[in-house]
């Protein structure tokens, strides 16, 4: 697997009002890896998320994709460097289908009066689904109350899964998931990556972040404990770092860790 | 590893199951076709059809279904109780007492859709057309006839509807308010036609404001509108003065509007171009798209509802050619106002089910936070959307003008604005937003009509009853509405 990363964000800070919630942050996605962040509640996976998804502006830092500055403005340009986030809340459309949902946004429209194409996005639509190996929704054009959660999972991991994307962000994909619909989303994650993505696996289930990921960075309070691989620690030091901030010789020093509680 | 090619689908299917359905290929097994999404295709056949819309009105998609059982009831019981409902010189008239509800009500829909209320559309309408009435009666030459700086006022509150129309990029709304304001300025709306411009232009301004304070400000809708729905009142008054009526009749365009039919010839071309146009694009979509293996509405249900709106359609046309007038004058012919509806019907239809605008107003009102992770300008599709309302009140303004020879002083009060908001939710669409067509506001609009016309020919039925049978037919749409948002959790 390549060495350097496709998206590296370094030293992001970011408050809300006088809260500091990131403190000089160094997060990096790797190609074809399964990224996988994890921390307490609170500990700023969110707000990193969406900062990446350009959802927040970051108040300090430098974002560089594939070693290049770039300033993420707003979800527009997040989109178009290829980076793609599967919200916790899926930010599906009740109201509107399957294809509507999937292309929202980003529609295919006819020349010359710029109408919408559904013919094309209802077939790249389902080609999509095919391939993902989808086989429990019924009609790409059911509407998407009419789904079940593991179903919105894979719409919205689909959309994903839709655009040339370089890197998607997975916010706790499994929370709301069965036994079965964890196993086919988490084949799907590894998938993702074997396909040459960065993927990004924000979970609290440890046994999920333990089976699909490569590396791993915890963040305590707000700051990066550690970046480690999965090889290289164990699922006691792992749970140690979210909870302390530091395992053994691996995470922050104690006085930063005391500062930061 | 590190590109990726340009296929839309990086990901190959390593999981056995969804290959082997596909190449053990077993015809027999059809419990297994929801991997090809079978469902998409639709019924095959009438049966299946029928099965397929009763499925779906209990999933909470009533559709249609609620006004036209209204319509018919409306017309059952009053077509048999009264002697005069069911002539050529009463239903007749339905258009156009109908139009000025519809046509306010299509703007609603597109605020409705995102889950904000108008209240303020119906004394918009009032004010607007009224501005109309006073500059056309004037040769154009408002200044002269406004005083105490409301002139001034009048075009300051242009103006910056336009500057406001520029930073939100509205490009559409801002030519028009600028459009408006040279019309203000000179003295253009002595012609009839471009007075009508003048008043739907101010309905543009004045949706744009209203937008802009929902959207960016942040006031919710509901207080917004109250204050404006007071606020244009008071601008009517200031316009006019207390009890006064600005007649209209003399000016051929706005009162041939309500006023002037087609001739039956011309009635049954617009008859024909609408049911050849309406049948070639579905008939030619339903096939095509069937063939290229995509959802399609079967064409047993396509032809089935050409065919009744060719015996509806006919039927009316037949209906309103014949001669309804009294003694020597001939009254034949449709009136100009079904065109009119017809035109804002398709034109509307096309915005909000072809064009990704609309498509945004169905996200935005379905889930305005996950529209703006797709990336979409939620605020600025809530100004376009009061834009769109409050222009389309305006000319319902002028068309209620055109109804009643002139704008008196109160116009666009009472109920007029609840009459068309309560035409919107008969027709279907939802107060929770994300659901509504425009065709609701036109099925809607002929129910809250066909009310008081029928109630109107019964000489012992007060007004009393109007209010209370009306009030009714709106809470039964809203518990539909209500129903149906919990059956399908839209």
């Amino acid at each position: 697997m390549a060495d350097s990363p496709i998206l590296s964000m370094r030293g992001i800070d970011k408050s809300f009002g006088a809260i500091q919630v990131l403190h000089s942050v160094d997060f990096n996605v790797y190609p074809g890896e399964v990224m996988a962040l994890v921390g307490d509640n609170g500990a700023g996976k969110s707000t990193l998320i969406k900062c990446v998804g350009g959802i927040y502006p970051i108040d300090h830092g430098d974002v560089f994709f594939e070693g290049t500055p770039v300033t993420i403005h707003g979800p527009r340009d997040a989109a178009a460097l290829g980076i793609e986030i599967v919200y916790q809340d899926l930010a599906l459309c009740d109201n509107l289908d399957i294809v509507q949902n999937m292309f929202l946004g980003r529609e295919i429209k006819k020349r010359p009066f710029g109408n919408l194409d559904e013919p094309a996005m209802e077939q790249r639509a389902r080609e999509t689904l095919k391939s993902l190996s989808v086989r429990t929704v019924k009609s790409v054009r059911q509407v998407v109350s009419s789904l079940s959660g593991g179903q919105r999972q894979t719409v919205a991991i689909a959309k994903a899964v839709l655009w040339n994307n370089r890197v998607v962000l997975l916010d706790e994909p499994t929370a709301a998931l069965g036994v079965a619909q964890t196993r086919q989303v988490l084949d799907l994650v590894r998938r993702l990556a074997q396909s040459g993505l960065g993927v990004v696996l924000i979970s609290h289930n440890m046994n999920d972040v333990m089976e699909v990921a490569d590396r791993i960075t915890t963040l305590y309070l707000g700051r990066v404990a550690a970046e480690v691989k999965r090889a290289d620690v164990t699922y006691q030091q792992v749970v140690e770092l979210i909870t302390t901030g530091r395992t053994g010789t691996i995470g922050l020093q104690p006085a930063t860790a005391a500062e930061s509680a | 590893m590190t590109t990726q090619g340009s296929t839309p689908s990086p990901v190959e299917p390593t999981t056995s199951t969804a290959l082997h359905h596909q190449e053990g290929s077993s015809p027999e097994a059809p419990s297994h076709s929801i991997t090809d999404f079978t469902a998409d295709f639709g019924a095959a056949n009438l049966r299946e059809t029928v099965h397929a819309y009763i499925a779906k009105v209990r999933g909470g998609e009533p559709g249609a279904l609620p006004a036209l059982l209204g319509l018919v009831v409306l017309v059952l019981t009053f077509g048999f109780t009264t002697k005069l409902f069911i002539s050529v010189g009463n239903l007749a008239n339905v258009p156009g007492q109908a139009a000025p509800t519809i046509i306010i009500a299509m703007g609603l829909v597109f605020v409705l859709l995102l889950g904000e209320i108008d209240l303020a559309a119906g004394t918009a309408a009032g004010a607007c057309s009224g501005a109309m009435a006073l500059a056309v009666n004037n040769n154009g030459n408002l200044a002269k006839v406004l005083h105490g700086g409301t002139f001034g006022a009048y075009v300051i509150f242009m103006a910056v509807a336009l500057i406001v129309a520029l930073w939100q990029r509205l490009w559409l709304g801002a030519a028009a308010v600028l459009f408006g304001l040279v019309i203000l300025l000179t003295h253009l709306a002595s012609n009839d036609v471009v007075s009508i411009a003048l008043a739907v232009t101010t309905g543009t301004a004045i949706g744009v404001l209203t937008g802009i304070l929902v959207a960016r400000v942040g006031i919710p809708s509901f207080v917004v509108t109250l204050a404006l729905f007071l606020t244009w009142q008071g601008v009517l008054l200031l316009f006019e003065g207390n009890g006064a009526t600005v007649p209209t009749r003399g000016f051929a365009a706005i009162n041939g509007i309500e006023n002037k039919n087609l001739s039956p010839m011309w009635g049954w071309i617009v008859f024909v171009v609408s049911v050849v146009g309406y049948g070639t694009v579905t008939i030619f979509r339903s096939v095509r798209r069937r063939a290229r293996n995509l959802s399609a509405e079967p064409l047993v249900l396509v032809l089935l509802r050409l065919v009744l709106l060719i015996v509806v359609g006919a039927f009316s046309v037949y209906f309103l050619n014949k001669n309804r007038g009294k003694g020597l004058v001939k009254i034949e012919g449709m009136p100009w106002i079904v065109p009119i509806v017809l035109v804002l019907l398709v034109v509307l239809t096309l915005l909000l089910t072809k064009t990704a605008f609309g498509r945004y107003l169905y996200a935005v009102g379905g889930n305005a936070e996950g529209s703006l992770r797709a990336g979409i300008n939620v605020p600025r599709m809530r100004v376009s959307a009061f834009t769109i309302s409050s222009s389309l009140a305006a000319f319902g303004g002028v068309a209620l003008a055109s109804y009643s020879g002139g704008v008196n002083s109160g116009a666009g009060g009472g109920n007029t604005l609840l009459f068309a908001v309560g035409a919107a939710v008969v027709g279907g669409t939802s107060l929770f937003g994300g659901r509504g067509r425009i065709r609701d506001a036109v099925l809607g609009g002929l129910v809250i009509t066909l009310i008081p016309n029928g109630l109107g020919l019964h000489s012992n039925m007060s007004s009393a009853y109007n209010f209370v049978i009306t009030g009714a037919f709106l809470l039964m749409a809203a518990a539909v509405d209500a129903a149906s948002r919990r059956r399908s959790a839209v």
